[in-house]
């Protein structure tokens, strides 16, 4: 089986938080409730769940990659299981722009 | 503002700005007689020379320049953008190349977009340089057409902003969009924009690779050390006696670039880079001003700032006022830098009124971490970074802060240079571009 990391592309991101909700396995909220990604591949066991973040994802912003290809930014920081303990996923949401403003 | 005018500039090992010693701003006659001619197969052996002369990126990355020609060479007929925005408010050497030598940025960028195959060279100065444009579209007027190598060259004024010299914000802007980072699944490949390959230049690079067509990768080599080859133009200010632009020697010690702009008054803690780079302390500055050496002590030369604060002087005030304007520099596109950078500067200022003190400090820690690496572009990560060698190198004036002592520089004036918004406003009516 191939190795895939999560990864989500910031700018598409507005912070609905579905994807901590799916998988909070893998994806905490930081403060403002936009995800941060546990670093590493995708344990196998999660797979599905993470493909199913990424096709639920309403700005299309996460997706997964083969983990070989990660690039010069392969130290991206992640401290999902840290940040996401003790909040309500996507509770915190200091945003304006709603659901439907896509 | 460093002083960029015409008594500002300081030749020091002159070879960028050898011609501005005898002529001020050189117009095409001026730069072939102190430079002389290319070479008719310069642009041929380019290639070879600029990877034997180890030429690095002057914009901030340091990134090999052969290297990233090489990468370009697979794209299919690349632009060549030549970025002199200079968003970096304590810089001003690209100003200073623009105005004093914009032949040799010209050179540099025809002999590039032969080496890649390159259709087009787009030359990118900020909407509020309006001496910077002036001086370039003379430039071009002076050059005949096809003279000096295939491509087309135009001018072209983005929007001023410390974002929007960003490679990708520059790439997005000449493909027709508006000047925003975008976001790259791979970096370290080429950079595409609205299907259009672009090979991004830091002016003071292509400068650089005009002249070592010329006098070839040993030459390039005879200044500087073996892992820091060449020279290079840094902006010292803040508490120097002569602050300006400089052309320097790399790998010499950081007290020795002090030392060529007059000397610091007193003991000095020094911003390295840029408002996206690091702190060091006045115990450091015997490291030598190359890539290597400063990477050790999680420096770097970035866009050539070098900017002493005295130790006497209270650190902490003038990193939170910095961290204000860098947090309203966001582009606006994600999250983690739209709601983070706001965060970590009003924790620095309550910090600085000494309100919330311990608490303030503990909070902007855990944004610190919560914010890096999470940006489409490197801005979050300049704020933090910026930030947090702050809080190491001004661990004492943040200290006093956090449990509320009286601050040492409520006499003082602001030392690190903030564009004036009105200034700006001004420049950008008097654009050559209108």
């Amino acid at each position: 089986m191939r190795m895939m990391r999560l990864r989500v592309d910031p700018v598409a991101c507005d912070a609905f938080g579905y994807c901590a909700e799916l998988l909070p396995e893998m994806v905490g909220l930081d403060e403002w409730g936009y995800p941060v990604l546990a670093d590493g591949v995708v344990p196998p066991p999660l797979l599905d769940l993470a493909r199913r973040a990424v096709r639920d994802c309403p700005r299309r912003a996460l997706f997964l990659e083969a983990a070989e290809r990660q690039g010069s930014d392969g130290a991206r920081v992640s401290r999902g299981a840290v940040l996401g303990a003790g909040r309500s996923a996507g509770g915190n949401r200091p945003h304006a722009r709603g659901p439907h403003a896509t | 503002m460093a002083i960029v005018d015409a008594t500002g500039v300081r030749a020091g090992a002159g070879r960028l700005l050898a011609c501005h010693v005898l002529h001020g701003r050189a117009d095409l006659g001026a730069h072939l007689d102190v430079h002389g001619h290319l070479g008719r197969d310069a642009a041929r052996h380019i290639a070879d020379d600029v990877h034997d002369a180890g030429l690095t990126g002057r914009g901030g990355a340091g990134f090999p320049t052969a290297l990233k020609w090489d990468l370009a060479r697979h794209a299919r007929r690349p632009t060549v953008v030549v970025n002199a925005m200079e968003g970096e408010p304590a810089s001003g050497k690209d100003k200073v190349l623009l105005r004093h030598a914009p032949h040799l940025v010209l050179d540099g960028a025809q002999l590039v977009a032969s080496a890649v195959g390159a259709g087009e060279i787009v030359v990118c100065v900020a909407d509020d340089d309006p001496r910077g444009q002036h001086s370039l579209v003379d430039a071009i007027a002076e050059r005949a057409p096809g003279a000096f190598g295939r491509a087309d060259v135009r001018l072209t004024a983005p929007p001023a902003g410390y974002v929007s010299g960003e490679e990708s914000a520059l790439a997005s802007y000449v493909a027709g969009g508006i000047a925003r980072p975008f976001f790259r699944a791979r970096k370290g490949t080429v950079l595409v924009a609205r299907r259009r390959a672009m090979l991004v230049h830091n002016a003071e690079t292509l400068a650089h690779v005009a002249l070592v067509a010329r006098h070839g990768a040993a030459w390039f080599r005879s200044a500087g050390s073996a892992d820091a080859p060449g020279t290079t133009l840094v902006t010292i200010s803040g508490d120097v006696a002569q602050p300006g632009v400089y052309e320097v020697e790399r790998g010499q010690s950081v007290a020795s670039l002090l030392a060529v702009a007059g000397g610091a008054t007193e003991p000095c803690a020094v911003l390295l880079g840029g408002y996206g780079g690091t702190w060091i302390r006045p115990g450091q500055l015997g490291t030598p001003y190359a890539d290597r050496a400063l990477r050790a002590i999680g420096a770097s030369p970035g866009a050539g700032v070098v900017a002493a604060v005295p130790a006497a002087a209270c650190g902490l005030a003038e990193v939170a006022r910095i961290a204000r304007y860098l947090a309203g520099e966001s582009a606006g596109q994600c999250g983690p830098c739209v709601f983070g950078l706001p965060a970590i500067a009003s924790d620095l200022s309550m910090i600085e009124r000494g309100d919330g003190g311990k608490r303030a400090l503990a909070r902007l820690a855990e944004r610190l971490d919560a914010v890096a690496g999470r940006g489409a572009c490197r801005h979050p990560d300049g704020v933090v970074r910026f930030v947090r060698s702050a809080l190491d190198v001004f661990a004492t004036d943040v200290a006093n802060h956090a449990r509320g002592a009286p601050c040492s520089s409520q006499a003082r004036m602001p030392i690190l240079p903030l564009p004036s918004r009105r200034a700006s406003e001004a420049e950008r009516q008097s654009s050559a571009l209108r």
